[in-house]
């Protein structure tokens, strides 16, 4: 059995065995199940996943902002360098309507979310909106943060920041508005970003220019990217390691190289086989996975991934929760197919 | 030559809703029936109804007295309590009222009613009573319940001519409950015609029903009901004079009714589906009939249970004032003018009575429409 | 902007004559006409009127023309002289009667809109943000409740309860011995406390309407992304409160202001009667049921004005709040 090396630097952000539990109608829904996962500074994680299967929720509990139905445990521990107060904080532990996490929300961790149409408010200007949160975290007086404002808009590739400022969300493309969301998350410059499907509403041109203008910011700042989205192509992209996703557990997760190159999850390998490929053989039909995803309500403990499982093992895959199992150092994988237990069993 | 592949016709296969329990595979009637279902208020507002209705279907068989049958004896009489146990104390197993005598408030000097333990009078079922027609069609004197001669049965008080609230509020019903209905009916029918020809068509027709609708939207309803309430003639028979009133109510209903089926005519027509229906050569009557009425009607019928509410306290309204409903007729507007008196309602306040009736109707047909409205959109969560 | 709302009051100006047409016809229903009625009255006093008097009459009143000549006629007089007509029942011009009991209405419709305004929307807010708690429910069983009851029999329960409680009725606008004084602090006071109950009877159905209206807008805003925006923004529950869903979900509450003026107006007809107000809708009452058509055809035509107008107002004010609209004619 292989271990986890430690890794010698400390992560930013660490997530462990978080929980997340929705009282529905017909049961109890298990919407994120046990999830573990570290950022580190400077880099990105990718999470990525069917719609459905928790990422979002997982992303957004980061800074306490689900709604109130959500039943969250675990822990989810941030370190900051910069500031002691914030080291080593159990952020789940902390009120989600008080006054620490709102001094976190915005300036130490941002989000930037899919819609931007409707993440902002169209009864105010983008400017209004966008000095916001400068006001609240970085300055009271409201020129230099309008000041800091027009910067932000400068930096994320808006021109004439002075008339931008004053108009409303829906004078503004698609793209300008998610450059506009960007600028408003990182105008007090967070140590984390968190991008919930960027740029999932935008055509493909613009698409690959926000990614771009993210990669740049990124580089500048210095922050880290928690990059949450159903696209493995922007992963490819953007991403320095991958966790996958499937019904509110990570089956795989591994540096972005090693998802590409040596996928180990059926799951995994079902998803890069229905992504288009440049330069793949003609003709061919993209693969696609069958079935569809079940509601995590009350099911026994079984690998959720079995009904549609090409490689399952009946009797094992359906009996009991699958445990993780490490394939190196960075890479780990929620499959008996790998699993050292499995083998003790069939001896 | 090759031949365009002619698709056979399949018949789709058939899944009934009862086998298969995910609510991703039913119609929408079924949808709409399975949230409704979850919806316990409007659930319970329609058992409600629907015993109200009955009782003013067969009011006058239900209803001890007609309604003119009065006796000056038992004026402003106080509701008779229903008993089991008699004064000393025995069990009788039909339920009973006591007689009614009267005595004077020793210090106000007022005339009072109490209850004559000596007298007992069980209740009887399917007695002979006042003659009418059953139905209105098949002459009978049976009633529910009474009591015997001499004795009395006033369940909710008697008013201040000696009449029976209680029969008085059932046979009121049937106009309280059906005006309502009728106007609402006819604001329906002129809504439903006016709104389509508007939403469908469009252009020049539009135009003119929508100015009428502004116009007619203009003057408040109140005021408006008033004036052309106080033009109904006095002294004119009973179902004319009824015609008069709900003709008045759906003269304005309507306007709303258009407004919905207009709006959702003009949102409709653009759908892809409608206009691929269109190019595709399909009649306009099939397309209004096919595609865009069962996109709407269940809208419609909220909108049409909502109204009805409002017509009810309308109807109040306008009787109470004596502008609407006028004796001999009655209805529960009617039998709440004695309660105008605030000295009547210190005094008997069983004249409230009706009031209380009127606000349970009120409300459930609001739980109703909420219902029904929740239910309309089934896709919606 | 400008252009809009001139577009929108030329739009207006055929409907307002078609109204004060349609406001003629309906007066003119009803059987019989002043003359008669009068005639009756003087009867029913032992004085008969002949035939000769009563046409007599008729010709001095104008009646005898045919109605549309009596349209143009008053029309006429409107237009040129503000001339509303005379009152037969009061005798003297309408716009003098219409004049005196103006003050009152203005005041009683006034403090009610404040009443309704001021206790709907902090209503709705609370029950959105608390939906499905106790004061959720009991709010909303109330609104039920205030929409289902008719108001003037709540007029009548409440007079009850004033009399048995504090052994007054507080019918009317004044006590006796204020009626006819000159304004005062006490009278004023006195006039305040005989407006709770109108206010309350007459506000209730529409404020119970404004709860549910506000509620229903909080719960969209309540769930719209750009409130997680600006709560991952930092921003306290309160401000966000506030800034975001509240301020959104007022745009179609302050729309109605414009017609809801009219709709108090009207709405307190019945209350009035009950209620014994000195205002204008037992005026209106009386002068339908006494054929003082001149009176009872003004009245019908402010109405409609007002209601015209307050709908002119309620679009323009939601073209106003609205930035999408707002920014249009901003570009020009």
């Amino acid at each position: 059995m292989t271990t986890q090396a430690a890794r010698t630097e400390q992560p930013l952000l660490s997530v462990q065995d978080l929980k997340i539990q929705i009282q529905m109608d017909n049961g109890v829904m298990h919407a994120v199940d046990g999830v573990d996962f570290d950022i580190y500074k400077g880099k990105t994680l990718g999470l990525v996943g069917e719609s459905g299967c928790g990422k979002s929720l997982t992303s957004r509990s980061i800074i306490s902002i689900n709604p109130k139905e959500c039943e969250t445990t675990g822990n989810i521990v941030y370190h900051s360098e910069s500031e002691k107060a914030l080291n080593n904080l159990n952020l789940l532990s902390l009120p989600p309507t008080g006054k620490k996490i709102r001094s976190i929300r915005g300036r130490k961790i941002a989000m930037i979310f899919q819609e931007p149409m409707t993440a902002f408010s169209p009864m105010y200007t983008i400017g209004n909106q966008i000095m916001e949160a400068i006001l609240i975290h970085r300055t009271k007086d409201k020129k230099e943060a309008k000041k800091i404002a027009l910067e932000m808009l400068a930096k994320v590739g808006i021109s004439d920041q002075e008339k931008r400022f004053d108009q409303y969300p829906h004078e503004f493309s698609g793209g300008m508005r998610q450059r506009a969301m960007i600028s408003m998350a990182l105008s007090c410059n967070p140590e984390l970003l968190i991008a919930d499907e960027p740029t999932t509403a935008l055509d493909v041109t613009i698409q690959a220019q926000v990614l771009e203008l993210m990669r740049e910011l990124q580089k500048e700042l210095g922050m880290a990217i928690l990059l949450v989205t159903h696209d493995l192509g922007i992963i490819a992209q953007m991403c320095d390691e991958v966790a996958v996703m499937y019904l509110g557990k990570i089956v795989e997760q591994a540096p972005v190289k090693e998802i590409f190159y040596n996928p180990k999850h059926p799951y995994t390998k079902g998803l890069l086989k229905s992504m288009p490929r440049l330069g793949g053989t003609k003709s061919k039909r993209l693969d696609s996975i069958e079935g569809s995803v079940p509601m995590p309500i009350d099911m026994p403990p079984m690998c959720g991934f079995y009904e549609r499982c090409k490689d399952r093992i009946e009797g094992v895959c359906n009996t009991k929760a699958v445990p993780k199992t490490y394939i190196s150092d960075q890479h780990s994988v929620r499959c008996f197919l790998y699993s050292d237990q499995l083998e003790g069993e069939a001896q | 030559m090759k031949t365009l592949p002619v698709f056979k016709r399949q018949k789709p296969a058939v899944i009934s809703p009862a086998k298969t329990k995910d609510a991703n595979y039913s119609s929408q009637w079924r949808l709409i029936y399975l949230k409704f279902k979850k919806h316990k208020l409007a659930r319970i507002s329609l058992v409600i109804l629907a015993v109200l209705y009955t009782v003013a279907l067969f009011a006058q068989f239900i209803a001890p007295y007609g309604l003119q049958s009065y006796d000056s004896k038992y004026v402003n009489a106080p509701p008779m309590g229903l008993h089991f146990i008699d004064a000393d104390g025995k069990f009788h197993f039909k339920p009973f009222v006591y007689g009614l005598k009267s005595e004077r408030d020793p210090e106000t000097m007022r005339k009072m009613f109490v209850a004559d333990t000596e007298n007992r009078y069980p209740i009887q079922f399917f007695v002979r009573g006042e003659e009418y027609k059953f139905l209105g069609l098949i002459p009978t004197s049976l009633h529910l319940l009474g009591v015997e001669e001499p004795g009395r049965i006033f369940l909710l008080g008697t008013d201040g001519m000696g009449r029976d609230m209680f029969s008085r509020i059932v046979l009121g019903s049937q106009v309280s409950l059906s005006i309502p209905l009728v106007g609402v009916g006819i604001s329906f029918v002129i809504g439903l015609f006016l709104g389509g020809i508007s939403g469908y068509f469009g252009g020049w027709m539009d135009s003119v029903i929508q100015r009428i609708i502004e116009i007619i939207r203009s003057f408040p309803t109140l005021p408006l009901w008033m004036a052309l309430s106080a033009a109904i003639p006095p002294r004119i028979p009973v179902v004319t004079m009824y015609l008069y009133i709900v003709i008045i109510f759906a003269f304005i209903g309507w306007t709303d009714l258009a407004r919905v089926v207009r709006g959702k005519f003009i949102s409709l027509k653009n759908e892809d589906y409608v206009v691929a229906a269109k190019i595709a050569g399909v009649s306009d009557g099939k397309i209004i009939v096919k595609h865009l009425l069962p996109g709407f009607i269940s809208y419609l019928v909220v909108a049409t249970t909502l109204a009805i509410p409002g017509m009810i306290l309308a109807e109040t309204a306008m009787s109470f004032l004596g502008l609407g409903i006028r004796s001999p007729a009655t209805s529960w507007g009617v039998l709440l003018q004695e309660a105008q008196k605030i000295e009547n309602v210190a005094l008997y306040p069983w004249k409230l009575f009706p009031l209380g009736i009127v606000i349970l109707t009120v409300l459930t047909y609001n739980f109703l429409g909420d219902g029904l409205r929740d239910a309309a959109d089934p896709y919606k969560k | 902007m400008l252009q809009y709302i001139i577009k929108r009051i030329l739009l207006v100006i055929p409907v307002v004559i078609l109204i004060s047409f349609v406001v003629f016809y309906i007066i003119q229903l009803p059987p019989g006409d002043y003359v008669s009625s009068y005639s009756a009255k003087m009867s029913a006093a032992g004085d008969v009127m002949t035939q000769a008097e009563m046409d007599e009459m008729r010709a001095n009143l104008g009646l005898d023309r045919p109605v549309y000549e009596q349209y143009f006629v008053w029309m006429k007089k409107i237009i040129l002289h503000g001339d509303f007509g005379f009152s037969f029942n009061f005798n003297k011009p309408v716009i003098d009667v219409v004049g005196q009991y103006m003050g009152l209405t203005i005041v009683v419709s006034l403090v009610t809109m404040l009443f309704q305004y001021a206790v709907a929307i902090p209503i709705g807010i609370y029950t959105a943000v608390k939906q499905y708690s106790a004061g959720d429910y009991f709010f909303s069983g109330l609104s039920f409740i205030g929409m289902a009851t008719p108001n003037f029999l709540l007029a009548i329960i409440l007079m009850y309860l004033s009399y048995t409680w504090f052994g007054d009725p507080l019918l009317g606008l004044f006590s006796n011995e204020y009626v006819n004084a000159p304004w005062s602090m006490e009278k004023v006071f006195d006039l305040m406390k005989h407006l709770i109950i109108p206010v309350i009877v007459i506000g209730l159905s529409s404020t119970a309407d404004l709860v549910r209206i506000m509620r229903g807008q909080m719960l969209d805003e309540l769930n719209k992304p750009n409130v997680v925006t600006a709560r991952a923004k930092g921003l306290s529950e309160w401000s966000i409160l506030w800034k975001y869903p509240t301020r959104a979900a007022l745009n179609p509450i302050v729309s109605t202001l414009g017609w809801s003026l009219s709709s108090i107006f009207t709405g307190a007809t019945i209350t009035a009667i009950v209620l014994n107000l000195p205002i204008q809708g037992p005026v209106m009452y009386n002068a339908l049921l006494g054929q003082d058509m001149y009176l009872a055809g003004s009245w019908l035509l402010f109405m409609a004005l007002l209601t015209v107008v307050g709908t002119l107002i309620s679009d323009i004010l939601l073209a106003w709040l609205d930035p999408k609209i707002r920014t249009e004619f901003r570009g020009n």
